[in-house]
């Protein structure tokens, strides 16, 4: 029953996003260069000059409506920082605790919709399959449903948290705006234990369908897929992963640590290039140094999210997610370059946020009543981050001492990620168009290079929505366009 | 409900796409209303399926749904393709019926956008300010960027639109009281909005005693009590401004309306009406007392008037943008 229905939007979760990829080819038919472009720019940077500090969380909500909590969390930690105000145990718990939902929501979408269908379905299957239908028609009625309902319950639990879950409005300079009731913190226990045996059906799945398929396992490993950068993440005070909170730590492409540092010194080590041909900026490790679109550890492209905290982090605090993350590693090599490997990171930390939520729901302070400490210092400069599920992100405001923004600057995910992705592409397109010839299997095989990344394009032009590029184009030598192909 | 099903094409402009999940949330509790429609269009500048869709018959598809506002020459060109194809059109969230968060961008310029974006921000590295270009050459091939409008538009700045539905995103329950109301069609007159025309502060479950406010607070200093109004406690709340529907989720939480919903049909400016509203119960009570200074130091009380009465409209108010000739 339930599937009939999600069949019918199918076209909802594949169709977010926009942007563009442009393939050149050379005389021979080969990939020449290849360009991802981000068309739009909103300019949330200057437009939030002159708003009241407190309302940043709520503002920069509407960077992204598929991942406003992480856009919330880092603005209500940067306004702590404006206050320096420590807010107490229990509002960090309570923001924590609402974000492994949406993190878990997150992650399940892209593994089920958006990246999943490549490995579940195939690439080479009819774009008509290569989506959550085809997904929901392989893995059956009863757990279509289980998935359907995951999201669902997820998204509950964040309503309970956030007031909202699309564009939530709890996180306040200082805490959280509402304490939970006993009646909520039941409700959210029995979906968080739900939770956590799907999350550790999804992992168990894509041991199925995807490591124990030699096609995949061997594509994962494949050169094409593999950009060798450095990578940053955040851990905690052990060297685990954290994602609501820590420290910024950077490895080398051979794994050894580059930098550790806290996200309020950012600016001692991310410097942002500019180019003419996309309104998305590239960000590199400034003592490195920009190189162009190169990877290598003479470049200072670094790569975030799941895989990139996988490989600086030392472990994971949970359990069943640190016995899968050590799986994990007896497969690849530390550092793990495989770009592809990003879906398997992605699914661990699925189980990982949901034995987090499950831990905090039972802890006692999340029913504390003392959920808010008032600022009281004079407001100033705050920087906040946090791991958003594409990787690090960073909120950094200025005010007046009137609390009046004056400047505002903020380095998203999918922007940490650009660099990466653009030379994944080119890569990708290299290492597969030979000769001039490209068809559909081709092409998705170019896509799913950058659909590891899960990039999500509405956050990184602050800026236009959604999650994929559509469109690719592929032009020979006098520049005609040859080929123009875009997903269904 | 009748076998053939209602054709829905969906546009997207510059949006964060958090309408798209209130449709996935739709779709997600209501198998009976998805089996009576068909998508035959979801958004972006999907170009096949764009092609496709433009060369439908004008006028062929029975309803489009327009989120997001009108920030570039592409997003333009999709309302307007849509406009032409679909027979009832609909302004689906704050964005489009307003102009939404992103209007804020009224209050500046691209010149000056740029310049902040691509230089003036701390992490920028760009001593010689290049910038975007809507045409540049790469490797001997033009890339081509659409080209960012200085005034971001709501919808019916655009083309004509048929019905609106508010919120950011809108709530659930009133986009299914909207599907029914299309598929058993029962529509209303043209230019309505999908939501009670009645105040937030009539479905607002906090006691509200318009008592007169000697001081206003910004949220984050203090602690209000969970019972009274918000504006009774001196923390600014645009419920006597904005149209009910939401289910006042945000008051739910200890959080102050902030507007998405936009203002009811009495009202033509929303910033205006919630300064009227202010107006008459900030001060002391038996305020002919006041001095002027005493009146001008409650108003500088509101320390961002622009930003917090007009968060979601700026585009749809009387004010619109910034005066373009003045620097």
């Amino acid at each position: 029953m339930q599937e009939s229905k999600i069949i019918k939007i199918d076209p909802i979760t594949r169709l977010e996003g926009h942007g563009k990829i442009h393939i050149l080819l050379n005389k021979n038919g080969n990939v020449d260069e290849a360009y991802l472009q981000v068309v739009e720019l909103r300019g949330f940077e200057k437009f939030c000059q002159g708003r009241p500090i407190e309302e940043m969380p709520n503002i920069t909500t509407r960077i992204c409506g598929v991942c406003p909590w992480n856009h919330h969390l880092a603005s209500a930690k940067a306004t702590d920082a404006v206050y320096k105000v420590d807010p107490p145990e229990a509002a960090k718990k309570i923001r924590e605790l609402g974000y492994c939902s949406f993190f878990i929501h997150d992650h399940s979408t892209h593994f089920y919709a958006l990246g999943g269908p490549d490995f579940i379905v195939g690439p080479g299957a009819p774009s008509q399959d290569r989506n959550i239908v085809g997904v929901l028609k392989k893995v059956g009625a009863e757990i279509g449903g289980n998935v359907l309902k995951a999201l669902r319950y997820a998204h509950e639990i964040e309503e309970i948290v956030g007031g909202r879950a699309v564009h939530p409005v709890f996180a306040i300079p200082g805490g959280v705006s509402k304490a939970l009731t006993d009646k909520e913190c039941e409700k959210i226990h029995e979906r968080a234990r739900f939770l956590l045996d799907f999350s550790k059906f999804t992992v168990d799945t894509f041991e199925k369908t995807v490591l124990q398929t030699k096609k995949y396992a061997d594509l994962m490993m494949d050169d094409t897929y593999r950009l060798r950068t450095y990578y940053m993440g955040t851990v905690d005070d052990k060297g685990k992963m954290s994602i609501y909170d820590g420290e910024l730590k950077v490895i080398d492409p051979e794994g050894n640590k580059f930098a550790q540092f806290k996200a309020s010194d950012y600016l001692k080590h991310i410097s942002e290039h500019v180019e003419p041909w996309t309104y998305l900026k590239f960000p590199y490790l400034k003592n490195v140094g920009w190189k162009g679109l190169v990877d290598g550890k003479d470049s200072g492209i670094y790569r975030v999210g799941p895989l990139a905290r996988f490989n600086v982090a030392n472990g994971l605090t949970t359990p069943l997610a640190q016995a899968a993350y050590e799986k994990m590693f007896k497969t690849l090599k530390k550092p793990a370059h495989e770009t592809l490997a990003y879906h398997w990171a992605r699914v661990i930390e699925t189980l990982y946020a949901s034995e987090r939520l499950l831990e905090l729901i039972q802890d006692p302070d999340v029913r504390s009543s003392n959920v808010r400490t008032i600022p009281t210092a004079t407001p100033e400069e705050g920087i906040g981050a946090i791991e958003a599920p594409r990787g690090t992100l960073i909120h950094h405001y200025k005010t007046d001492p009137e609390g009046i923004v004056q400047a505002v600057n903020l380095i998203v995910a999918t922007t940490h990620n650009h660099g990466g992705i653009c030379i994944s592409v080119k890569k990708a397109a290299q290492g597969l168009i030979k000769k001039g010839k490209v068809n559909d299997e081709i092409l998705n095989m170019v896509e799913m290079a950058f659909r590891a990344y899960d990039p999500c394009l509405a956050c990184a032009t602050h800026t236009l929505p959604g999650q994929m590029p559509l469109e690719i184009c592929i032009y020979n030598t006098e520049r005609q366009l040859v080929k123009r192909m875009s997903r269904l | 409900m009748s076998q053939k099903k209602l054709k829905l094409a969906i546009g997207l402009g510059a949006t964060c796409s958090g309408c798209d999940m209130t449709i996935v949330d739709l779709a997600e509790k209501l198998t009976d209303v998805f089996n009576a429609i068909e998508v035959v269009f979801w958004p972006t500048a999907s170009d096949q399926k764009l092609k496709e869709f433009s060369q439908l018959p004008d006028g062929s598809v029975d309803l489009g749904f327009y989120h997001g506002s009108i920030a570039n020459e592409e997003n333009k060109e999709i309302a307007e393709l849509l406009r032409k194809k679909t027979k009832t059109m609909i302004a689906f969230g704050s964005c489009a019926c307003h102009g939404g968060v992103p209007g804020l961008a009224n209050l500046t310029t691209t010149k000056e956008l740029f310049a902040t974006v691509y230089k003036e921000t701390p992490s920028t590295e760009n001593p010689d300010f290049k910038q975007p270009l809507t045409e540049s050459k790469m490797s001997g091939y033009s890339l081509h960027l659409p080209k960012k409008f200085d005034t971001v538009q709501r919808l019916n700045d655009c083309v004509d639109v048929d019905y609106y539905l508010p919120g950011c995103p809108p709530e659930v329950p009133l986009l299914e009281k909207a599907i029914e109301t299309i598929l058993t069609g029962k529509l209303p007159k043209k230019g309505e909005t999908l939501a009670p025309n009645r105040i937030l502060c009539d479905e607002c479950p906090r006691k509200r005693q318009e008592k007169k406010i000697s001081k206003i607070y910004r949220f984050q200093q203090i602690i209000p009590d969970q019972e009274q109004c918000l504006l009774d406690q001196g923390i600014i709340c645009l419920g006597p401004s904005t149209r009910m529907g939401c289910g006042a989720k945000c008051i739910t939480v200890n959080m102050p309306c902030r507007g998405c919903m936009g203002p009811t049909s009495k009202t033509l400016d929303q910033g205006a009406k919630m300064i009227a509203s202010l107006g008459s119960v900030l001060g002391l009570e038996g305020e002919e007392l006041m001095s002027e200074d005493d009146v001008r130091r409650l108003m500088d009380e509101v320390k961002d008037p622009l930003g917090t009465f007009y968060l979601f409209t700026l585009p749809a108010s009387i004010l619109k943008r910034k005066n373009m000739t003045q620097k």
